[in-house]
């Protein structure tokens, strides 16, 4: 009794807190309003917080679909996302979410348990080495070694997770440091000499650029995904007019700068349209903002832009010059750069003929379908649910054909309303990565557009969206194969379809009613003419499994190794 | 071509990993590193032999290591007039008649002996590395017995000859 008695009286007198305690209460600093986390023993500490905590936690089914959808609420809400895995097989099973994450660009804080300090190193139960692991495919990462660490080490994260260009960035935290008392620890100031990121462009070259642009006479803008992280749409849209230079997205830039304006070409790359790879390949002045001259936007390297003066406007200085030969590098924020830009006022160069070349190209070599066979194209499903959706919802994909066909057919007028898995290629990405981003904006219209392929690669998140009740649309165009592969295999390997069929697979529609969700098999135009509009507006989940043709291809394409200009299936 | 890059580094727990990460994740073909304190507290130097093919690639090795959180500072010092060396310890076959050879051997060099067994020394030689590396061929054929490398380490002289054309990079 007495000692209980004298226990009682330390509590109050030292208000101590644990490692857990002080973690969550550095979320809660940040304005965290969502966790996508999965429990487990390293973790234990952190999750008896978070059972009093005000902040949502959503529980995935798997912890890959967990940072996944995490990428998605960051894409679409600008802010990081927040997972939690356990250590070991928790925290492994994040690796691919933060290599896609990392290629992307998109702010993340990844919390992963880790075994206690005094057994890190002796391959304890649910051990793994993250830190290593990882240090590749993160911005940054830390182990906390000591309790007093926590506040400045999370603040840092988000710092750098969120700043400069955007990253994952991840906090390994051992057991004991977690579940250890201590007294409140002072204030430690965010301590990061070596990262500075520059966001304001250097004058001089803005003059050069200005310079160029008034010279051009045939300038193009490339807006990447940069455009976007920056919130610089409406910068764009206006440096774009005043300049009268066309604008061409990469397919993570789409979005940046409205489908529907005069201005705008379209997407370029391996399965962009022609217009776009050929304003590329015969531009005499390319300006980059916020691209990264990947190697599917380019194309053989060699051929790309020949004729051109490159300007290069990011945020990370290592990107420029990297891939391309840069004459005019630009290091700062889109952004600012382009409210500089803006503000020279540069003399409209005349180049009438350029955008009416452009606009001929356009005209001459759409994308296009065959119309006339029978059966249900899924070129035709991606125009319906645009005009459906009256082009306003968020489309989430996976990758594939689908994610081609989504690109080309559904045209983005807004900014934030795209998200794709591009430089990684993550199959399983797509439905996941929609729950994250219905989370970020709940009344938004939200398409996850998937093949049968990825689908399968994580329909156990079907239970989070019904337990959420989140209205996501899933929306499978489904051609019984791994389309992008059997596309390529009938190209380049003779039509040899080595395991790219997948005619064994469950009826989705009984799968989504498995979970209470409802599903709806649609097999022709008609069909889906009769239940689009009801479900399209429905604010419950629901399951769409599109038949479509299994034989349809993704064109335009240029072939690996090939240049811009040398696109096949450009014509009927 | 041969660079030389010095890094400024904060000293916390993984950057060497994060640096030799790099540049196998980069595919940077990697000659030596050596790590050690340096003025500051709290802070570590690198310097980096590198094998680059263009003046490109070792512009993105600058940028990459730029971009590392822990990094401080980064100079590719190849083309300035500099100062570096690297210390080698040569374990060497040594009976007694051949003993005043190596040592007619090593006085040139302005090598040391700084251990004498019953029938081997142990040399300590600094120097750039081709001198380093010019005389353990010399001394090869009396047979190494264990052999020791630093790797280069370097800095900038204190006056540049004002000739000299330096390369810049920086584009911020």
């Amino acid at each position: 009794m007495l000692q209980e008695a004298a226990l009682t009286e330390t509590k109050t007198e030292t208000e101590s807190v644990t490692g857990a305690d002080l973690l969550l209460r550095a979320l809660e600093k940040e304005n965290v309003e969502v966790i996508f986390g999965y429990p487990g023993g390293a973790v234990l500490p952190i999750y008896d917080k978070l059972y009093d905590s005000k902040i949502l936690h959503v529980l995935p089914r798997h912890e890959q679909g967990g940072i996944h959808a995490a990428e998605g609420y960051a894409r679409i809400s600008g802010k990081p996302g927040v997972v939690i895995a356990t250590s070991g097989p928790g925290a492994t099973n994040i690796v691919t979410g933060l290599a896609d994450a990392m290629m992307d660009s998109l702010p993340l804080i990844v919390f992963t348990g880790q075994v206690a300090t005094g057994v890190i190193g002796s391959d304890a139960f649910q051990e793994a080495d993250i830190l290593g692991i990882t240090t590749p495919i993160t911005k940054y990462n830390y182990q906390i070694r000591s309790i007093e660490d926590i506040p400045r080490v999370v603040k840092e994260a988000f710092y750098i997770a969120s700043t400069g260009r955007p990253g994952p960035v991840l906090i390994d935290v051992p057991k004991d440091i977690a579940s250890l008392a201590a007294e409140p620890p002072e204030e430690q100031e965010v301590n990061l000499p070596g990262y500075q990121p520059t966001l304001k462009p250097n004058y001089l070259q803005i003059r050069k650029l200005t310079e160029a642009v008034s010279r051009a006479k045939k300038p193009v803008i490339l807006a990447g995904a940069g455009v976007l992280h920056a919130r610089a749409s409406e910068e764009l849209k206006e440096y774009a007019e005043q300049q009268q230079i066309p604008v061409i997205h990469t397919l993570l830039g789409l979005g940046g700068f409205p489908a529907n304006h005069p201005l705008f070409i379209g997407m370029a790359g391996m399965h962009g349209c022609y217009a776009a790879n050929m304003g590329l390949t015969e531009c005499d002045l390319l300006i980059n903002i916020g691209a990264r001259f990947d190697d599917r936007l380019t194309g053989n390297l060699n051929h790309f832009a020949p004729n051109a003066t490159v300007a290069h406007i990011d945020i990370d200085p290592a990107e420029i010059g990297k891939n391309v030969p840069t004459t005019i590098p630009i290091v700062a924020d889109a952004k600012e750069a382009l409210e500089q830009l803006i503000q020279q006022d540069g003399k409209p160069p005349a180049h009438k003929e350029w955008i009416e070349t452009i606009q001929q190209w356009q005209k001459e070599f759409p994308y296009f379908y065959d119309k006339e066979t029978t059966g249900l194209k899924p070129q035709k499903v991606m125009e319906m649910l645009h005009s459906k959706t009256g082009g306003e919802a968020i489309v989430v994909t996976d990758v594939g054909q689908h994610q081609m066909w989504a690109a080309q057919y559904y045209r983005f007028n807004k900014a934030d309303r795209w998200v794709t898995s591009g430089g990684l290629g993550t199959m399983g990405f797509g439905f996941p990565a929609s729950i994250g981003a219905q989370l970020a904006d709940p009344d938004a219209c939200v398409l996850a557009v998937c093949g049968d392929g990825g689908f399968q690669m994580s329909t156990q998140e079907l239970a989070v969206i019904k337990e959420l009740n989140l209205p996501v649309k899933i929306v499978i165009l489904n051609n019984m194969a791994l389309g992008m592969v059997r596309q390529w295999q009938e190209i380049f390997y003779e039509s040899r379809f080595s395991h790219s069929k997948i005619p064994v697979q469950p009826s989705f529609v009984k799968l989504a009613e498995a979970y209470g969700i409802e599903g709806y098999v649609i097999q022709s135009e008609e069909e889906a003419e009769a239940i689009l509009d009801d479900v399209l507006h429905s604010r419950e989940p629901v399951l769409l499994d599109f038949r479509v043709d299994p034989d349809e291809n993704v064109y335009p394409m240029i072939a690996p190794g090939k240049g811009l200009h040398e696109m096949v299936g450009v014509k009927p | 071509m041969k660079r030389v890059i010095c890094l400024t580094v904060m000293n916390r727990p993984g950057v060497l990993n994060r640096i030799t990460n790099l540049f196998s994740k980069r595919n940077f073909n990697i000659e030596s590193i050596s790590v050690g304190l340096s003025e500051h507290e709290g802070m570590s130097r690198i310097t980096c032999v590198v094998h680059v093919e263009d003046d490109r690639a070792s512009e993105q090795i600058t940028k990459q290591l730029n971009k590392q959180i822990d990094v401080i500072k980064v100079t590719d010092i190849t083309d300035q007039s500099i100062v570096a060396r690297e210390l080698a310890l040569i374990k060497v076959q040594a009976v007694p008649y051949t003993r005043n050879e190596i040592y007619s051997l090593i006085e040139p060099f302005r090598a040391s002996v700084i251990d004498v067994s019953k029938d081997s020394m142990t040399i300590q030689i600094t120097g750039e590395s081709d001198k380093v590396e010019a005389f353990i061929d010399l001394i090869k054929p009396y047979g190494i017995k264990e052999l020791a490398r630093t790797g280069t380490t370097a800095f900038p002289r204190g006056t540049q000859r004002s000739s000299q054309q330096q390369k810049s990079y920086s584009i911020v």
